[in-house]
């Protein structure tokens, strides 16, 4: 499939361009392959061009560690994570709502980060391990977070939501180990007080920063945030 | 008749209690599927040419060249060579794609092809005297009020006002359409009416709307603006059937916040006056605001109080931007605000505590008087106001450049149940089920109706089935107006209480008694006084024998279920940075009763929610629009501000609860609590400033420039950004 027209793509003229184009989408559908499939094996064709590594513009077999799982799918260069996710590897919890990098309805955990897979290229992705909210927990199973979430309703249309657990999730990660992925990262919530304990509201506030929510679901999310980060009781 | 009426509280296991919604773990595990998530089989993408132009004329179309571009399948024309666009952003042609990207490229594509003809356009509706036109709105009169005004020991002459605002849905407006044969229409649709959308789409494609599904299970907030599924929906039904294959269509965020929401702006003129014992005398105002190109209705002026002696006039400006839409308390916040501003400022005027002279005049509000008295108490006691009041301007707490101020107002709703059917089955194996073609907007529909079911039937939560989000099921109505819960809560009882004596019947033989001395208690039929004469459910149910039984509830139905108007009161308690004209919200108060409580922890998020809705809309939003190109500027995240976590303060709610509210029946809750927060934070600014902010939003701007024109100073104009420059 995608492999087999790796070739084609290496080339910017017209004809190849619409021929590549008119088949991403036939090629759009993702393959899971599991654990034995080595990402480099999927690494998209590269060309040098004054020596700079060139791709695209037509569709390039990708591959990416997401939930702990290898997945691949043959997708134009262009193409954000977040597209990716949802429209290509049927994982559709990260929600595409500014789609520009401000409201945190797709927010994920790269290499243990959170970030904004509307900000991000699939093809930059690969390589990193990505988690998504499939990850966490499923609705018979929940991750105490999402436990706590549901119990103080912190959540009414839902469509923002898991944006907010993968940042609180990252949040909660990074005050377990304060040593850890945070390293002084200037837009590290838990950096300053870390190691459990009950947040401050200030902490709380900053945790929650990153995303938006029309509902006004905020009031439920800080007591379950609370309640998760080990206090209970507090602004 | 059977006996509909609500089980006594003493009996009450669910009803009333604070339950965990039931989707909640769907929705934070991501395995919720909204619209946006829905992925069919082939599906193509969707993409808009829009235009760029406030008012222009199509005058060259040709997209020949589009629909040989790479992956394009579909190319729908919307508004053709000759017609006429209204406003910026406006549809004239769309395509679908194999991919996004290229329906995209598409779209790049047809937009350097198409030629307008830009026509003169109006968008400032503040400038009541340069609009074109105008159109009268509602109009009233009672007793003299510029005789009484005259004689009033204390009056005041003020201009207030508040922008338009979007909705801002997180899920964008739009629909996938799959046509499963030549004119039977599968959708799925971001919608607050799934049983209207399919008559909808069947009334845009000319087909029978019974040849219509419509599937919406779950919806990315629509807040008033998703009754209709809009030109887009037949666009999206029409590329469908074109490419022969399920197309996507959802706005982008551009789209989403010009055209697909907008709640009409609204500026008074206002006069007052009362008596020197600071009873309201007087009213005499008039106001006008924007409404797209139609009218967008009147704000009901002077608000709650029925002044002795008033005079009222609105008038509708057009502009040429999108129809405005219904946004949650349609024309509340913009009444609430001008009045309680004006109350306010009149109150001071008096040398009067506002909690003071709000209970003063507590007896102009009409029969919701008593409810008022009690939440203002309530509301005094949990914001300690009553003692940390300070006459404007003296707050006390006052750090540095900061002044800390409390305000209040007050609000009304409607709120009495739709139209609503309810199927409810009962299986030989006990199996439960409710259908109606209902929608959970997020308010909690379908824990709603679970609670209902299974506290009728006396079955845990876990032992119901709750379908809806269909337009095959029996028809309910929109999801507005705070009208579901009254509708659904009322159908869903009458369909049980029938499904119940059903099963009752068959039962009964079996208990050796008849079915009017069974009742179904704790997973049991028993007989009623005697709890060990009794069946477990699943063995009751088998006297079905082979076949459910299914009962039908409708609303309005028999027995006094519901009931409408409902009151709140709202406190708030900023501190306002006078050197940067920063407000920061600490603290707000909500007292609101709704009658009959039927999930108490949904509830109380409605409230909590409308708090947070209400400061977002006090303190930051505001739709920009350009005067000189007819655009709004701030179309993303980033220029138009949504409140954070960190924006909104510490938020306590308090509903009403007891017989005296119980005995009212199921009362509507969502459009309530977002009305008061535009005035009790405005209100509450003037306290700490000793200044009135006369514009919403309170933005530092707006807060510096009524710090320099002083108390007694000209309202000045908006200025938002776009009329600085």
């Amino acid at each position: 499939m995608a492999e087999d027209d790796g070739h084609d793509t290496s080339g910017f003229s017209r004809r190849d361009f619409l021929r590549t184009g008119a088949a991403a989408g036939a090629l759009g559908t993702a393959l899971l392959t599991g654990e034995a499939q080595h990402p480099s094996t999927a690494a998209p064709p590269v060309r040098h061009e004054a020596g700079v590594e060139l791709v695209g513009p037509g569709a390039v077999p990708m591959s990416w560690r997401i939930n702990g799982r290898q997945l691949q799918a043959t997708l134009e260069p262009r193409v954000t994570l977040l597209d990716a996710l949802r429209d290509h590897l049927e994982l559709t919890g990260a929600k595409r709502v500014c789609d520009r990098g401000t409201c945190g309805a797709c927010t994920v955990l790269v290499d243990g980060r959170t970030a904004y897979a509307c900000s991000i290229l699939a093809i930059e992705a690969q390589g990193l391990s990505i988690e998504t909210v499939e990850g966490l927990g499923t609705p018979e199973r929940l991750h105490p977070l999402q436990a706590a979430i549901v119990a103080h309703d912190g959540q009414q249309c839902g469509f923002c939501t898991p944006g907010f657990v993968m940042a609180a999730k990252g949040w909660l990660d990074r005050r377990g180990h304060p040593g850890g992925h945070s390293g002084g990262h200037p837009g590290d919530a838990g950096t300053a007080a870390a190691a459990g304990g009950a947040p401050t509201a200030a902490e709380l506030h900053r945790a929650l920063s990153g995303n938006f929510c029309r509902c006004g679901t905020y009031a439920g999310l800080r007591p379950a945030l609370l309640a998760v980060a080990g206090a209970g009781k507090g602004a | 008749m059977a006996d509909y009426s609500w089980p006594e509280v003493a009996s009450r296991r669910l009803i009333g209690k604070r339950i965990a919604r039931l989707d909640g773990p769907a929705k934070v595990t991501g395995a919720a599927r909204y619209t946006y998530d829905v992925h069919r089989p082939g599906m193509l993408y969707a993409k808009v040419l829009r235009c760029p132009h406030a008012h222009a004329r199509v005058v060259k179309l040709d997209l020949s060249h589009v629909e040989r571009m790479p992956g394009v399948k579909a190319v729908v024309v919307i508004q053709g060579e000759g017609s006429e666009i209204q406003w910026a952003l406006d549809e004239v042609a769309a395509v679908a794609a194999v991919s996004e990207e290229q329906a995209a490229d598409a779209v790049r594509a047809a937009a350097a092809a198409v030629r307008y003809e830009v026509l003169p356009h109006f968008v400032d509706d503040y400038q009541l005297d340069k609009a074109p036109s105008t159109k009268p709105g509602e109009s009233q009169s009672v007793g003299d009020a510029a005789g009484e005004l005259a004689r009033s020991a204390v009056r005041l002459r003020r201009r207030y006002g508040l922008p338009r605002v979007a909705h801002n849905c997180l899920e964008a407006h739009g629909h996938i359409c799959e046509w499963k044969d030549a004119d039977h229409l599968a959708t799925w649709s971001s919608s607050q009416a799934v049983s209207a959308a399919a008559t909808q789409f069947g009334e845009g494609l000319g087909i029978p709307a019974s040849n219509v599904e419509v599937h919406g299970e779950y919806m990315g907030g629509g807040f008033g603006s998703k009754f209709n599924i809009d030109s887009w929906g037949v666009v999206c039904a029409k590329l469908a059937k074109q490419a022969g294959a399920p197309v996507r269509l959802m706005l982008d965020r551009d789209a989403e916040l010009t055209v697909a929401g907008d709640r009409p702006s609204a500026w008074a003129d206002v006069e007052l006056g009362a008596l020197a014992d600071g009873t309201l005398n007087a009213w005499i105002s008039s106001s006008w605001g924007s409404g797209g190109l139609g009218s967008a209705g009147s704000p009901p002026i002077p608000y709650i109080f029925e002044v002795p002696n008033m005079r009222h006039r609105h008038t509708a400006v057009p502009t040429h931007t999108a129809a405005s839409r219904a946004w949650r308390a349609p024309n509340h916040p913009q009444a609430c605000l001008i009045t309680m501003s004006a109350l306010d400022d009149l109150a001071d005027r008096l040398g009067m505590d506002p909690l003071q002279f709000f209970k003063k005049n507590l007896p102009l509000t009409g029969p919701r008087q008593r409810f008022f008295a009690e939440e203002l108490a309530v509301a005094d006691r949990l914001m300690d106001w009553s003692r940390r009041w300070r006459k404007r301007g003296s707050a006390q707490g006052s750090r540095g450049p900061e002044r800390t101020g409390l305000g209040l107002s007050m609000h009304v709703w409607g709120g009495r149940g739709h139209a609503s059917n309810c199927d409810v089955t009962v299986y030989p194996d006990g199996a439960v089920e409710a259908r109606l073609s209902t929608q959970d907007i997020g308010t909690g529909t379908r824990t709603v109706v679970a609670i209902v079911l299974a506290e009728t039937l006396g079955l845990p939560l876990a032992a119901v089935n709750v379908r809806i989000g269909d337009s095959q099921y029996p028809t309910s109505g929109a999801s507005g107006g705070s009208t579901t819960v009254g509708g659904v809560s009322s159908a869903t009882r009458r369909a049980a209480v029938d499904a119940l004596a059903l099963v009752l019947a068959k039962v009964a033989p079996q208990l050796g008694v008849s079915p009017d001395r069974l009742e179904a208690v704790d997973g049991q039929v028993r007989v009623k006084g005697e709890p060990s004469r009794a069946l477990p459910w699943k063995r009751a149910a088998g006297a079905l024998g082979v076949s459910p039984v299914t009962a039908r509830g409708t609303n309005p139905g028999p027995g006094d279920l519901i009931n409408s108007g409902s009151a709140g009161v709202q406190m708030a308690e900023v501190s306002v940075d006078l050197e940067t004209g920063i407000v920061r919200m600490h603290k707000m108060v909500t007292v609101q009763e709704c009658g009959l409580i039927v999930d108490l922890q949904t509830a109380e998020s409605q409230v909590y929610g409308g708090m947070i809705m209400g400061i977002s809309y006090a303190l930051s939003e505001e739709k920009v629009l350009d005067p000189i190109t007819g655009r709004m500027l701030n179309v993303d995240f980033d220029t138009y501000k949504l409140a954070g976590s960190g924006d909104v303060g510490e938020l306590v709610v308090q509903m009403m609860t007891g017989p005296e509210y119980d005995r009212r029946g199921v009362v509507g809750l969502g459009e309530p609590p977002v009305v008061s927060p535009g005035a009790a934070i405005a209100n509450a600014v003037a306290n700490a400033t000793g200044v009135r902010v006369p514009f919403l939003p309170l933005t530092p701007q707006r807060v510096l420039d009524a710090l320099a024109a002083g108390p007694g100073g000209p309202a000045g104009a908006p200025a938002s950004a776009a009329r600085r420059s």
